[in-house]
């Protein structure tokens, strides 16, 4: 068995570098054959096109009230924040990991303190950055579970981590950055556009 | 008829190496006299693995792997198809049991050193058909396709776009698509049903071949090997695997039977942990639901996953937890060079070796029961401080086994 494997101290030179040229061909051709199985396994041309952006309409959402849309098969919430949600956000601010959103998770248009076009609607992904659970809309005030230093935001039910009302995520908590703000615009007062700037990028 | 008989077998023979076969692995393959029950989980782990390729094939003949269909088929299996629900409890049960005789099975040879030379390569490969079996226990239970599968796929497959530059990339080349979707369950079914249990009875078969190269460990852990019958060359506290241990195992398959049909009948769900309650709700990908854990069987691993928090050395808790999550499965293939005790079974081990095992079987129950609950702070404590034990077991293995004071080792097998 051992002489099977120590046969090469007795080849030629010529020997040698055809047993060498032929693995090295071997190699090539066998990572040849593997690409168009490896690219297989890509999202398909009908997943890309699939990613069209929704038309919301937002005119019944109430002050308080949470609606949640689908979009590229992710959930996408709308916030309408209360003035007192509102003032939250800064209370909450030295609990807060990345407070100032300086993390690229928001387009540049909502990477102020209320994370958002307009400071009352929050329009965020519902995924905690964490492992990818839908956290839970908790606006109640400092419930039992979660403390007497809850002022409302986004608990996620997996793993813990806390969000704020306008998805900033909470410092030692498992999620590493704040939730992701898609692209999105008005074309009118009440009417939302997600996952576009404009209709013409659309 | 005998002779009719001899002359075929001949026949066969002298074109296949059928009787020698037979006598190298069961007639004349010896195995230590001294096994007793912890020996049974072996051949009772292949009885399982041929029980989920028996009734999986059936399940696929009316499973359907389409996001919009498959709940529904796996609900027609139970209700419309001619004893469906007895084939899915099989499967489903068997799944679990798996986990069970695996994990028996490999306390085993932590208790007895089975893993220690020259076995190492043997519990290398038995790591590996681990791997394997956690892999086709998370691609089957996304099969069903209800809130538990999708949310239990969204957090493992979440895993790999922690790593970094790649991990997105990674992502979306494993679901095949930008999130989790029909394309991922399409090719979850692929791998549960024709890569994964084509490598796993592989990898069997090798494990085999591996056990019978070496031999058998038994419960003194001494070689049975270097005490031979200088004229039959047999060890002589060796007895032949067939008829004695075939014997002995279909005792232990017997009494495995018994509870396996016991769970099959009267609690198949096993009061969530078996099959989870939230399982039989179809896949909502726009809400979590309110508790989410993985079957029993991942729940100590889990624990490890959330029990990090805190960021350090530039690396973010999301990656820590992956990485200590993996590093408590993959530790186990180390223990065959983490051991330095002069001697291979508990038997004739120290007091702080059996005091280190005791305190790693309850850091597993904990981590594990621990897996199954809402993350609070104290329970997230709790989660670090069993971390920290269970790896303290591995970790600190080279030290105290050394340190540790041990018994002399027996010439001969006891009882």
């Amino acid at each position: 068995m051992a002489d099977s494997f120590s046969i090469d101290s007795k080849m030629s030179g010529r020997r040698k570098f055809l047993v060498a040229a032929t693995s090295v061909a071997g190699g090539v051709a066998g990572v040849g054959i593997a690409t168009p199985f490896v690219l297989s396994m890509m999202p398909s041309e009908r997943a890309k096109a699939a990613g069209a952006p929704v038309e919301v309409d937002i005119s019944k959402l109430e002050a308080g009230m949470l609606l949640m849309v689908e979009w590229r098969g992710r959930v996408v919430w709308i916030l309408d924040r209360t003035p007192s949600m509102l003032a939250t956000l800064e209370k909450l601010e030295p609990k807060l990991a990345d407070p100032n959103s300086e993390k690229n998770q928001q387009p540049d248009y909502a990477t102020n303190r209320t994370r958002s076009i307009k400071p009352e609607i929050l329009v965020v992904e519902g995924i905690c950055t964490h492992l990818g659970c839908s956290p839970v809309f908790r606006k109640d005030i400092a419930p039992e579970d979660l403390g007497p230093d809850w002022l409302g935001g986004f608990f996620c039910p997996c793993h813990g981590s806390k969000f704020d009302l306008a998805g900033r995520v909470y410092k030692s908590v498992p999620a590493p950055t704040n939730l992701v703000v898609p692209p999105h615009t008005y074309l009118s007062d009440n009417v939302l556009l997600i996952g576009a700037e404009s209709k013409e990028s659309a | 008829m005998s002779k009719q008989n001899n002359s075929f077998l001949e026949w066969i023979d002298k074109r296949f190496p059928l009787v020698s076969t037979w006598k190298e692995h069961f007639t004349e393959y010896y195995a230590p006299k001294n096994f007793n029950f912890w020996y049974f989980f072996g051949s009772l782990a292949l009885l399982v693995l041929v029980n989920q390729l028996v009734t999986g094939i059936f399940l696929t003949m009316s499973y359907k792997p389409d996001s919009s269909l498959a709940f529904a088929s796996v609900e027609y299996i139970m209700r419309d198809v001619e004893f469906g629900w007895l084939i899915r409890y099989m499967h489903s049960t068997g799944a679990s049991m798996f986990f069970v005789v695996v994990y028996l099975h490999m306390f085993r040879g932590m208790m007895y050193g089975s893993y220690r030379k020259p076995r190492e390569l043997l519990w290398l490969i038995g790591m590996a058909i681990f791997f394997v079996l956690m892999s086709l226990a998370f691609t089957g239970y996304i099969l069903p396709w209800g809130q538990m599968s999708y949310w239990g796929a969204q957090v493992i497959v979440s895993m790999f776009e922690a790593i970094p530059f790649i991990g997105e990339t990674l992502h979306n080349w494993i679901l095949g698509d930008f999130m989790l979707s029909d394309a991922a369950l399409n090719r979850f079914f692929a791998y549960h049903v024709v890569t994964l249990p084509v490598l796993i009875v592989v990898l069997v078969f090798v494990h085999i071949i591996a056990l019978h190269e070496v031999g058998s460990n038994n419960p003194d852990g001494i070689e049975i090997k270097e005490n031979k019958n200088p004229e039959t060359k047999i060890p002589v506290d060796g007895i032949p695997f067939h008829p004695y241990y075939t014997v002995k195992d279909i005792f232990g398959v017997v009494v495995f039977l018994i509870v396996f049909c016991g769970i099959i009948f009267f609690a198949p769900e096993m009061g969530g942990y078996f099959l989870e309650h939230n399982n039989f709700i179809p896949a909502d990908t726009l809400k979590t639901p309110d508790h989410i854990a993985p079957v029993w069987y991942f729940t100590p691993y889990y624990s490890m996953l959330r029990a990090v928090t805190v960021n350090f050395l530039w690396v973010d808790a999301k990656l820590w937890g992956v990485f200590l999550m993996v590093a408590g499965v993959a530790i186990f293939c180390f223990l065959p060079w983490l051991d330095r005790s002069p001697v291979k079974s508990i038997r004739y081990k120290g007091p702080i070796f059996k005091f280190a095992l005791t305190l790693f079987v309850i850091s597993f129950f904990v981590l594990g029961w621990l897996g199954t609950q809402q993350p609070t702070p104290l329970y997230t404590l709790l989660a670090q401080i069993f971390s920290v034990i269970y790896f303290a077991f591995f970790i600190l293995m080279p030290w105290y086994s050394k340190i540790d004071k041990t018994k002399p080792e027996p010439k001969r097998v006891t009882k």
